[in-house]
């Protein structure tokens, strides 16, 4: 199961510097979030993939899963929700001032003071 | 008060948390924000006293125990630099009511300041690695708002970079954590450090420790992965760019500084990796500081140049060195947020960034003038001002582990930064005015010299104080050389 | 969005869409409670609740979910981040650990015994925030169009 889980992690990681590497935003954008699956994933996986009760609660529980790989999880799935609605929020802004979503587009370095 | 460690935290958080109720207030935004900061600065002065009598105070939180739950550790080192950046996020708050108009402020500009000190102090303080992102993660956010704020086309296209860069080394940071987590099967800080050497494959440890460089690197802007910073700080209005180069970087530094010394020092091939980003940083920060003809971007390289000598003094890993390092640390934070505030009041006055466009300004400002010329003799390590010390106990360490080509390096990159903060000084100040100035700043400028004086007069002092200082820099630099202290203190049998 | 021009036909979404709000509702509120000792939560419930809202702003349009809903999400924001960190704070005065969560069994009515954590509080603000963020991120997007 990890093995599948692990080529399943590499796949997204490629797919994710794949779309990364495009010129549009958006497919940028979705390239970030293929990448913050990536690591989600690994983070799940690391913890050892297994199934079984909530360790928790109830006494003599021999069969448990892991609840800390779950517990880091949710909080980078949370923080990648939050920092992928930002970006999409800033993309769109961004468009609407520079007209394009071409990153090529995108280049310069002069202040704005 | 055993929750000392966690106050510096809360009070900015509170106070950010007051400020959301009512964004259109601008004087209860301002008085609020200040007090808080000056509550919290209390705290921590409290805190650096506190630590220094007692040790290490860690605080669990939710009263789990130490190595299951996340602990919080007020060492030293961690009380230094908290103290420091509170005290420094407070002048910049303090110049920013005088910089920013009434409309800017009214964006959540300071309860994103507060939150970016809440990830920093957070960052400074935590015990646990996977705490340390979700504090790297907070202070990320509240930057990503404050370097959007305005809105404007060149502001956006570089928020883009920014935000892009720390994206990807948020995962990567997240994937780092489980690696060592699947590694190791820990995350405290303390327990880590205790079932490193246990692990058999010692190469592994070697690869992850890479991995958490990269990361840190590209929050500290260490050389190859620095080509997001001068683009992405240039576009930042002063206070907030002065927040950024204060800060930012230094946390980088910093979770470089305590997972290397906790962490990863198990093998030459670290070490010499380290050494070898050092030199390549401080060699690049040399070449972009004397390149540019604009104050903000000079200025800029010159965050690389310190971060290329405190890395080097990381690397080496002894007593005198980390001394050095963390000696150089402080100053910098201090010094490079007073000059950031500097020179965008020359910015702000003369209406361009070019030095060709300046010229005179010490004529109508000499305050203005003598605190720019003391600031930059500051950052050069001109003997006995602030930056001197860290230099000179670097340099040390290096000689003393028999290497001379970092030494001789950072005595050389000194020259540099000397040359390229006096050519500010030069063409800004010195000589005739080129035109009449009439920049937005003008009227404000005796509003705006205040805090920045008094920042640069903390440095200074810093700078003469340096044998006061020298018992605590002592005390926070033990458990990075004998982690067993560290250990200890959180991990109480 | 000119909907209103295009005479776009929504009666069956407008119509289910009322339904499925309270089913979602009741739904969300279950998972919120649910937190308490199973899987489920405030971060949970929020996101359902949000969806809930975000299915009224598709079937209808962002000024008459205005109507029926005046919050203020920002404002809803603050304050699940204040009730947070409030029942964070609350046990520095007992000289506990921040976050120590305390508890204690009480005779409820209806419920019967039950046990009351203050982590409820804690996931109250959570769940405020939740719904404050997602509705604000929405509402940015959608009002610019």
């Amino acid at each position: 199961m990890e093995i599948f889980v692990s080529i399943i992690i590499g796949v997204l990681t490629m797919s994710a510097v794949y779309m990364i590497l495009s010129k549009s935003l958006l497919r940028i954008i979705i390239g970030t979030g293929l990448l913050s699956h990536a690591a989600h994933l690994l983070v799940l996986t690391m913890g050892g993939l297994k199934t079984g009760a909530a360790p928790v609660l109830v006494d003599g529980v021999t069969e448990y899963t892991d609840p800390l790989p779950q517990a880091l999880v949710l909080t980078a799935i949370v923080i990648s929700f939050g920092v992928t609605a930002f970006f999409l929020v800033l993309a769109y802004r961004a468009y609407q001032e520079l007209n394009t979503d071409n990153i090529e587009e995108m280049k310069g370095t002069e202040s704005n003071d | 008060m055993i929750n000392l460690p966690i106050f510096p935290i809360v009070i900015p958080a509170l106070a950010a948390i007051i400020l959301l109720f009512a964004p259109k207030q601008i004087r209860l935004q301002r008085g609020v924000a200040l007090g808080a900061l000056l509550v919290t600065f209390a705290m921590t002065v409290l805190l650096i006293f506190t630590v220094s009598q007692d040790g290490i105070l860690t605080v669990n939180l939710g009263n789990w125990p130490a190595p299951f739950g996340i602990t919080l550790v007020s060492d030293m080192l961690s009380a230094l630099l908290v103290a420091t950046a509170t005290l420094i996020v407070f002048f910049i708050v303090w110049f920013a009511t005088h910089y920013f108009s009434d409309a800017y402020e009214s964006n959540y500009v300071y309860v994103a300041m507060l939150f970016l000190l809440v990830g920093v102090n957070g960052a400074f303080t935590t015990g646990d690695i996977f705490n340390l992102f979700v504090f790297f993660e907070v202070f990320l956010i509240s930057s990503y708002v404050l370097i959007v704020l305005g809105g404007k086309g060149v502001q956006l296209r570089e928020s883009i970079k920014y935000l892009l860069v720390n994206v990807i080394a948020s995962a990567l940071f997240v994937m780092a954590v489980a690696l060592l987590y699947g590694t190791v099967g820990t995350l405290s800080l303390a327990d880590l450090a205790q079932k490193i050497p246990l692990v058999e494959n010692q190469s592994v440890i070697v690869v992850i420790g890479v991995l958490f460089v990269i990361v840190f690197g590209l929050k500290g802007a260490l050389v190859p992965l620095h080509y997001w910073l001068p683009g992405s700080y240039v576009v930042a209005p002063t206070p907030i760019l002065a927040m950024f180069g204060a800060l930012l970087t230094k946390v980088g530094v910093y979770s470089i500084l305590r997972t290397y010394t906790l962490l990863f020092d198990g093998g030459a091939f670290m070490q010499n990796f380290l050494i070898s980003l050092a030199v390549l940083t401080i060699v690049i920060g040399m070449i972009g500081a004397i390149a540019y003809n604009d104050v903000k971007l000079i200025i800029i390289y010159n965050i690389m140049i310190a971060v290329g000598v405190i890395l080097y003094g990381i690397a080496l890993d002894t007593q005198t060195s980390l001394e050095g390092a963390l000696y150089y640390l402080i100053h910098d934070m201090l010094i490079k947020a007073a000059l950031f505030m500097l020179v965008g009041m020359m910015i702000g006055i003369t209406k361009s960034g070019q030095l060709r466009d300046m010229g005179g300004l010490i004529t109508r400002f000499p305050l203005f003038g003598w605190t720019f010329f003391i600031a930059a003799l500051s950052l050069a390590g001109i003997p006995p001002l602030s930056g001197f010390f860290g230099k000179l106990l670097i340099v040390q360490g290096g000689v003393a582990e028999g290497s001379l080509f970092g030494p001789l390096l950072i005595l050389l990159s000194s020259l540099f930064v000397l040359f390229s903060v006096i050519k500010i000084f030069l063409y800004g100040f010195w000589g005739e005015e080129k035109r009449a100035y009439d920049g937005p700043l003008v009227p404000h400028m005796k509003k705006l010299i205040v805090p920045t004086f008094l920042l640069v007069a903390v440095a200074v002092a810093y700078g003469f104080g340096a044998e006061a200082m020298h018992p605590f820099i002592t005390q926070a630099i033990e458990p990075l050389v004998q982690p067993e202290i560290y250990i200890d203190a959180v991990i109480k049998e | 969005m000119n909907r209103k021009n295009d005479q776009v036909n929504d009666v069956i979404l407008q119509t289910a869409a009322v339904i499925i709000f309270f089913i979602i509702i009741v739904f969300s509120i279950n998972l919120f409670f649910a937190g308490h000792y199973s899987p489920g939560g405030g971060f949970i419930g929020g996101l359902m609740t949000a969806a809930a809202l975000v299915l009224l702003l598709l079937a209808f349009d962002s000024k008459t979910l205005a109507n029926v809903l005046p919050f203020d999400y920002r404002k809803m924001t603050a304050l699940g981040l204040a009730i947070a960190m409030l029942t964070s704070l609350h046990s520095i005065f007992w000289d506990r650990p921040f976050l120590t969560h305390a508890y204690d069994k009480f005779d409820l009515p209806l419920l019967g015994e039950q046990t009351l954590h203050t982590a409820i509080a804690f996931d109250l603000g959570v769940y405020l925030v939740v719904i404050g963020v997602t509705m604000t991120i929405i509402q940015t997007i959608g009002e610019s169009e």
